[in-house]
């Protein structure tokens, strides 16, 4: 028979019943896998090779790193994430997690990733990951996100950061190369989550959260995303026009961007009597295989040099 | 007189999960803490081995 105290905010006597999976839903894989993705490209495109078992252990920090800041935005977003329909299955509202639970294992987690990539890789990298934290976090989450329509825009920055994390893992400093991978990431996150909240009106208006659509109306959306999905077409080229990658690269980047700014264009066009908001959903679901291929290829484009420097 | 509270089954199980997690995570941790340190301490590491 076990003996056991009452547990942390509103939970009942016994035991909690968050399982291993509840815990690993807190750090929002799906999200960290992007940023894993983004932090390796970063790594690996670097003028500098480090061990590899410091590079493994760079990008584990990283992920960990990313996986605590989803947990404490949980935290902090309990009360929100239980009114969207897209978010109440997540472990607090659903009640398998204690808030006080997610709340320590977050700060937990952060202090070990940071300490981690400090003392094994190097501190300018711990320095960045734990600007990521508190900007996310802070910045974004308690402050930004409830208060303004700019919110993903400025906390955008957030989750542009991890290439630039990467470069300083492998190199000690911040290249211009790594902040043109930084202002790709920047400028695709408003069109990524604008064309969501156009088919997600209703549910981010009952949360409270002040979205470009709710607050500046669905024809300004639409104008402000076809002008980021431009921008973000004509940054993701730069590397190949700044000599950083081959014209191969340059191609690829064009053509995804042509395609991502095709996609804006239809949610442009789209009517207001189109309640199915399709061409919405379908620059949401391209902007993420967007963002994915231009890293891929940016990666692809790093390792092809690289061995043929070294042929 | 202590008051003693009986888990049901659903918390032994999910209790157990969760020791399997942490117990898996902390081994990896020292894992890759011995590795690490023995890289870094390698001879050159700190001279450009890097």
């Amino acid at each position: 028979m076990a003996l056991v105290e009452k547990g942390l905010g509103d939970a009942g006597p016994g035991l909690s019943q968050a399982t291993a999976g509840d815990f690993l839903a807190l750090l929002k894989p799906r999200v960290m896998s992007l940023v894993v993705f983004t932090a390796v490209v970063g790594l690996v495109a670097a003028p500098a090779a480090p061990h590899p078992l410091i590079a493994l252990t760079a990008v584990l920090a990283i992920a960990v790193g990313a996986g605590a800041s989803g947990a404490l935005n949980m935290w902090y977003d309990a009360d929100i994430d239980r009114v969207m329909r897209r978010t109440r299955s997540r472990p607090i509202p659903a009640g398998r997690v204690q808030p006080g639970e997610a709340l320590a294992f977050g700060l937990t987690l952060s202090a070990l990733s940071v300490m981690t990539l400090g003392v094994f890789v190097n501190w300018l990298a711990a320095a960045l990951l734990a600007f990521t934290i508190f900007f996310y976090v802070v910045v974004y989450t308690m402050w930004l996100k409830r208060s303004t329509p700019q919110n993903i825009v400025i906390g955008g920055a957030a989750g542009a950061l991890p290439p630039v994390i990467g470069w300083a893992a492998a190199t000690g400093s911040v290249g211009l190369e790594s902040l043109i991978l930084f202002l790709v990431i920047f400028l695709w996150t408003p069109p990524h989550f604008w064309a969501l909240a156009l088919f997600k009106t209703d549910e981010y208006g009952k949360a409270g959260i002040p979205m470009m659509p709710n607050v500046a109306g669905v024809d300004s959306t639409k104008r402000q995303i076809f002008g980021y999905a431009l921008v973000v077409a004509l940054t993701a080229v730069a590397p190949a026009l700044l000599g950083y990658a081959s014209p191969a690269y340059g191609v690829a980047a064009a053509g995804l961007g042509a395609a991502f700014v095709w996609y804006a264009w239809k949610v442009l066009l789209m009517t207001e009597s189109d309640r199915s908001m399709a061409a919405a959903k379908a620059l949401f679901g391209y902007s993420l295989l967007y963002l994915f291929a231009i890293f891929a290829a940016y990666l692809g484009d790093a390792v092809v040099a690289r061995v043929a420097a070294g042929a | 007189m202590i008051e003693t509270i009986k888990p049901t089954d659903a918390e032994l199980k999910a209790r157990r999960s969760r020791s399997i997690a942490l117990a898996l995570a902390l081994a990896a941790f020292v894992v890759i803490v011995y590795f690490v340190s023995m890289v870094r301490m390698a001879p050159g590491f700190f001279h450009g081995g890097s």
